[in-house]
């Protein structure tokens, strides 16, 4: 089972290897992280994709919150959150495919960045089921490379983590 | 910010924070880095106690802070300095003692450089740590220190590392002492859920069969007084952990000793049949539960602790209550009534008759070492008892009766082979007013020997009671058990004189072969004064007993009293 917690800490330096180090310690597994600062400048939010059982996800959230650097532990739940996450496909492509790349990336909203000879770039933004599909319809022309920022997540409505 | 400001080093700052902080000893260890800070410590009112490995700084900065309760300070030099330190700190975070461990680093403008004597001692110590700074701006100095200190003692106690690069003691600073800490992820409950104490309440007066099992953090809270008087009140019997010896009064007819592994036979029967089971400030060691699956299964569990993070973190717990033991403790005082337990205590205590912790004396006049525990115990029953790891220890947990906190001192989560020498230098320099006997093995006392320097130079009285047996005796008992006696690389018979080594040192050296020089040797070495080693060459195979095996649930027992 897969939890979203969104984690406000200290913006300070070493932040993000205590945060990582104790997972790695007590043997939790972070599917994804990432990390930047909040409205306010002296707090980061982190968004931790981990995988585990109630019972590894209540200790992960009470580990979290003894870190001194820790401010407060959220797990987000999918019915009340809006998660995105972007990828950037670097896909081969020339004169005779680019037209039907193009549609695809037309369907998915996604956009096309760069374009070159032999290559362009597109950017999606979406959730994870969306990254996946577009990557599964891009694959056959070739992807040369990808990257992923992993899930970034607000609690919908005017209630947030940090009020 | 209280108080006009005044200009001053980073050195000097740091010293009137630990001042302030109403620190009086530190244990160190000076260097290149740190210069600037002994500079500042020749002449301060703050006592120095130069030892002779950082190591044992740490550890004797925990023994200080066991015996008082007080935050217990040491100093270490960068790089290997302070990785000697690491040993003392992870094991100060094992036992959750309060400490705050002061580094040097090389200059700011070199770290990260692998310059001489570097090392990464924040991120060395991250996971062994209740937390770490690096200071980077001498202005942050005064807020960290204030910090460190608050955070090692509170909430679930432990240790803070604060290194200090040296231009940050070099740097000029206008100096004033925040008069609070502003942390906005750190506020430790002390006071437990109101609902839940009367939950668990509740719980008592329907049970017939009720365990108190109290740790270290009974004693951390200094709430062994609610502790007795909860027990009395609801008729419930006692069993202390290691950490926990000392927050139940030993001599108490409610007290059944220790559980676990090398625990009585009656707690860990007890344990097993329990209804309800009230841990106080315990963490569910594996050392305590043995197969956990099986930990008082039949029993309903009410666990009161500081950290929610040890709620439920090895057995389901069916009432939490978070917070302060003494604050809950003493609330559940007021609601709980007597169990229904008259039958359950007549059974315990025939128990205690059947199944009584016992040795066999030999015919003729060898020295069991279950017996000089209990010759100091006679002698001495204030005395502060302070032991290394292995057999020695465990005789020390099971044959004295402590009857007061902060009495008995021992590496309990990390296990630390050379930890109870340098411990008693803490606790005696922190104790003088008391009898302070470090119960060693010929193995332990041999990882920090060396300072027998520093007792001696100080002139701290400690008394070192080595129970030589020629062996690494727990390692020894388990060759024995489950490896055919294959004694590979545990026996380190003949290969030292203790008393000579003593003497060598310019400390009292006695020894003692015989059952009848116990007793003499323990009263000479008190009355002496001076700091002491006795070298009790005792039954070189005796084991611990009784024992449960790893990982077999706690009630399967063995007797393991080696006969003549």
């Amino acid at each position: 089972m897969r939890h979203t917690l969104s984690v406000l800490v200290e913006n300070r330096h070493g932040v993000l290897a205590r945060v990582a180090g104790m997972f790695a310690r007590r043997g939790y597994n972070i599917d994804s992280l990432t990390v930047g600062v909040t409205e306010d400048p002296t707090i980061s939010r982190m968004t931790i994709v981990v995988r585990g059982d109630d019972e590894v996800l209540e200790q992960v959230t009470k580990q979290l919150n003894k870190l001194i650097d820790v401010i407060r532990v959220s797990d987000l739940k999918a019915e009340d959150t809006v998660e995105r996450e972007m990828a950037l496909f670097k896909v081969s492509s020339d004169v005779s495919n680019r037209s039907e790349i193009m549609q695809i990336v037309d369907i998915f909203r996604a956009r096309i960045i760069d374009v070159a000879p032999k290559s362009m770039i597109v950017e999606v933004t979406g959730d994870e089921t969306k990254i996946e599909a577009l990557e599964q319809l891009l694959r056959p022309f070739g992807i040369k490379e990808m990257v992923r920022t992993g899930k970034v997540a607000l609690r919908r409505g005017a209630k947030g983590v940090s009020s | 910010m209280t108080g006009s400001t005044e200009r001053m080093t980073g050195a000097r700052a740091l010293l009137e924070c630990l001042y302030r902080e109403g620190v009086d000893t530190i244990f160190g260890y000076p260097g290149g880095v740190l210069l600037p800070i002994y500079d500042e410590l020749y002449n301060s009112d703050i006592r120095h106690i130069l030892v002779r490995h950082e190591q044992a700084a740490a550890h004797a900065a925990e023994g200080y802070a066991r015996a008082t309760g007080k935050t217990g300070v040491c100093l270490a030099t960068s790089g290997p300095g302070a990785t000697n330190l690491v040993t003392g700190i992870a094991n100060a975070y094992m036992d959750s003692i309060p400490m705050v461990a002061l580094t040097g680093q090389v200059p700011s403008s070199l770290i990260g450089n692998d310059a001489f004597q570097e090392a990464n001692i924040t991120g060395i110590t991250m996971p062994i740590t209740k937390h770490n700074y690096l200071v980077q701006d001498v202005k942050e100095l005064p807020r960290i220190i204030k910090e460190a200190f608050h955070i090692a003692s509170t909430g679930r106690q432990g240790p803070v590392l604060v290194d200090l690069p040296k231009d940050i003691t070099t740097d000029m600073i206008d100096f004033s002492y925040p008069d609070k800490v502003e942390l906005r992820g750190y506020s430790p409950t002390y006071q437990g859920n109101l609902q839940q104490i009367k939950k668990a309440a509740a719980e008592i007066e329907k049970s017939s069969n009720p365990v108190i099992y109290a740790g270290g953090g009974v004693i951390s809270a200094g709430a062994s007084a609610e502790l007795m008087k909860l027990a009395e009140k609801i008729q419930a019997p006692v069993t202390t952990t290691l950490t926990g010896m000392g927050g139940f009064p030993g001599n108490h007819p409610l007290f059944m000793g220790m559980p676990g592994m090398h625990g009585t036979k009656y707690a860990n029967y007890a344990i097993q049949e329990s209804d309800l089971l009230i841990a106080v400030g315990v963490r569910f060691d594996d050392r305590v539960t043995g197969k956990i699956k099986s930990f008082a299964a039949s029993a309903k569990i009410i666990h009161i602790d500081i950290d929610p993070a040890e709620i439920s973190k090895n057995v389901k717990v069916d009432i939490p209550i978070v917070g302060d033991a003494k604050w809950i403790l003493s609330h559940l005082l007021k609601y709980a009534g007597k169990a229904r337990s008259e039958d359950w205590l007549k059974k315990i205590d025939g128990w205690k008759e059947q199944y009584p912790l016992h040795y066999i004396q030999p015919v003729g006049d060898e020295i069991k070492p279950q017996y000089i525990v209990e010759q100091i115990n006679e002698v001495c029953p204030d005395a502060i008892i302070v032991t290394e790891v292995g057999q020695h220890q465990m005789w020390a947990a099971q044959y004295f009766r402590y009857t007061e906190p902060r009495t008995f001192i021992s590496s309990g989560g990390l296990g630390t082979m050379g930890y109870g020498f340098p411990a008693a230098i803490g606790a005696k320099v922190a104790r003088p007013d008391k009898v302070v006997i470090d119960v060693s093995g010929d193995g332990s006392f041999q990882m920090n020997s060396q300072e027998m320097a520093t007792i001696v130079q100080n002139n701290i009285p400690v008394i070192i009671a080595i129970f030589n047996n020629g062996y690494l005796g727990m390692v020894r008992q388990w060759q024995e058990i489950f490896y055919e006696k294959r004694y590979s690389s545990t026996c380190i018979r003949d290969s030292v004189d203790f008393v000579k080594l003593a003497e060598a040192y310019g400390a009292l050296g006695i020894r003692a072969t015989k059952r009848d020089e116990v007793r003499p040797a323990i009263e000479r070495a008190i009355a002496s004064g001076r700091p002491t080693l006795i070298d009790f060459i005792v039954e070189c195979e005796e084991n611990v007993s009784p024992m449960v095996p790893a990982g077999a649930a706690i009630n399967e027992i063995l007797d393991l009293e080696r006969k003549e």
